[in-house]
């Protein structure tokens, strides 16, 4: 038998796999990346171009065609609506992953319920803005609680199925753990269960709600879109960033597409520091090592 | 905080367990005392319609340990799991027969299972600390319990009982899971100490952990036993040979038409007497290596 070590080196042929393979993953790679700079560098460069403490601070003008102005409007709007939503979705849609993962398991109620989340979640969002114009729009007209219930419809199953995600990977022995001590099931999941799957949860909530704040159809059909600034949550229309964007941006004036840039980038922005906060929030929360 | 005190001291009430023995005994009383911790009589198990352990009839002295040896897949840890009943936990698992903790029945219909894990404590085969601090893993078992003296005091003695207590005083705000295997075991066991039981069930307690770390454990249980009855479960008869007064031995039995398995207890008694003058030639040839 040849024991010496360079025997077994592998073919030349083996090592140019090797290579090819690694090479063809760094092309994929970076063409995957290719979109994501290019709207990073375009919304950036044009944004900041338009950005200004006015932009941040005053309303939409009433024409296009005039220069100045803000989306301060569809900030609040967005603000608005958004937190909303989250208010309504993130607790009903964690309760119900917890209902899923530990109380219903593979139950028929529990199966109709995973079942619909996953239909729920590929329904485009545009039904779902049609679904609360027929049933609450004509009936009490555009206003913040129409919008946010629609953004909240989009954002539940999100939430649900990521929640329930992960509550599954926490470990089946730190549950028993639990359980050896005397406590009761619903100790074992608020105390246990929840705050050891919490950091994950906080992901999936923050994807819910980075997909809520940049819907735009199902709000053309609930909020409408206003050029005023208001706080009022029923009664009136409402605008948002997205509706202000995509009405900047569909125009002919050059005004209003330098405004709808500066809109993107503030969008992008709010995710963005929302993101991380949330993300310290969550490293604060779970103990130091 | 209040309300599930106050339901922890009525469920205790409600289901009418013993309670537990004053901890300071005078220690000449643990030599004369026979009154069995736990009386098993004809203990069975069965997962689904498949029997996994039958027929096991076995007493638990206090302030001893007793060691369940036998080969792998004989029942022991399904044995061992009956006694503060975490088999309930398992889907399809059926219970029959009788566990006598201090002469009542744990399968009784009218007792809670939760009430009788608050009484028997259990130390799992890999560390399981939760991922807090090591102060809210000792003090998680009195927090849910109700408790309402001095926390602190607890969790320094609870840790101390666990040797522990020199190792992590200056890291008990950290978390858990920084610590060694062989800590993370003993925080367990600290954990399992913190909620005053009076029996400790052990599942392999040190088959995850490094020689070192196994003879800390075995040190400490030998510590332990003047005050609770430790129950182990081990697959190293050198350890049981080692830490134990009394050893069961347990064995598979096979039908061979439906090639069914479950585990039998084979025979009981003094941990000397089982390794050195066995009464049955199964137990003679797994304590001398012939098998398993």
């Amino acid at each position: 038998m040849n024991l010496e070590i360079n025997s077994s080196r592998p073919s030349a042929r083996r090592l140019w796999t090797n290579r090819v393979a690694t090479a063809g993953m760094a092309v994929a790679v970076a063409l995957a990346l290719i979109p994501v700079g290019l709207i990073l560098y375009y919304i950036t460069k044009n944004g900041l171009a338009a950005m200004s403490w006015g932009f941040l601070t005053e309303p939409t003008p009433f024409t296009f065609r005039r220069p100045g102005g803000g989306f301060l409007n569809g900030l609040i709007g967005t603000a608005i609506m958004v937190a909303l939503a989250t208010a309504a979705s993130v607790p009903l849609g964690i309760l119900a992953a917890i209902y899923l993962e530990e109380y219903g398991k593979r139950g028929w109620l529990a199966q109709l319920v995973r079942f619909f989340s996953d239909v729920m979640t590929g329904v485009p969002s545009v039904f779902v803005g049609l679904f609360v114009y027929t049933a609450f729009v004509l009936p009490f007209g555009f206003g913040a609680i129409m919008g946010a219930g629609a953004l909240a419809i989009i954002m539940l199953p999100i939430v649900i199925r990521s929640a329930e995600e992960m509550l599954k990977l926490v470990p089946l022995e730190l549950k028993h753990a639990s359980f050896a001590l005397g406590a009761s099931k619903s100790q074992t999941v608020l105390r246990v269960v929840l705050p050891s799957a919490l950091p994950g949860i906080t992901t999936g909530v923050l994807l819910a709600v980075a997909r809520a704040a940049g819907e735009t159809a199902p709000l053309i059909l609930t909020a409408l879109g206003s050029l005023k600034v208001t706080t009022a949550l029923i009664g009136e229309p409402i605008s948002a960033l997205p509706l202000l964007i995509f009405d900047g941006a569909r125009n002919p004036f050059a005004a209003g597409q330098e405004r709808a840039w500066a809109g993107a980038l503030e969008l992008l922005a709010l995710v963005l520091i929302f993101t991380l906060l949330a993300r310290i929030v969550a490293a604060r929360s779970k103990i130091s090592r | 905080m209040n309300p599930s005190s106050t339901s922890s001291t009525r469920e205790r009430e409600e289901t009418g367990l013993p309670m537990v023995p004053e901890a300071a005994e005078p220690v000449e009383e643990h030599k004369t005392s026979t009154s069995a911790v736990f009386t098993i009589r004809d203990l069975s198990v069965y997962y689904g319609g498949n029997i996994a352990l039958k027929d096991v009839s076995l007493d638990i002295r206090p302030r001893e340990i007793t060691a369940i040896i036998g080969p792998s897949g004989c029942g022991k840890s399904t044995f061992i799991r009956c006694l503060n009943r975490m088999n309930d936990l398992i889907p399809g698992a059926t219970v029959t027969g009788e566990v006598l903790y201090h002469g009542q029945n744990i399968y009784a219909p009218d007792v809670d299972p939760v009430a009788v894990r608050r009484r028997i404590g259990m130390v799992f085969q890999r560390p399981n600390p939760f991922p807090k601090s090591v102060y809210d893993n000792i003090a998680f078992g009195p927090r849910i319990n109700g408790f309402k003296g001095n926390l602190d005091e607890l969790v320094e003695n609870s840790l101390r009982a666990a040797a522990l207590w020199e190792e992590v005083k200056d890291k008990l705000k950290k978390s858990a899971l920084n610590l060694s295997g062989g800590q993370q075991q003993r925080l367990c066991i600290a954990r399992a100490i913190a909620v005053e039981p009076d029996v400790i069930l052990m599942d392999e307690p040190a088959s995850a952990l490094d020689p070192i770390a196994t003879v800390r454990i075995e040190d400490l249980m030998q510590e332990l036993k003047k005050q609770y009855a430790i129950i182990i479960v081990t697959h190293n008869m050198q350890q049981a040979a080692r830490v134990s007064e009394r050893t069961a031995f347990l064995y598979t039995e096979v039908d061979e038409e439906t090639s069914n398995r479950w585990g039998i207890l084979v025979e009981h008694g003094e941990t000397g007497l089982i390794f050195t003058r066995p009464k049955d030639k199964r137990t003679e040839d797994y304590v001398s290596g012939r098998f398993g």
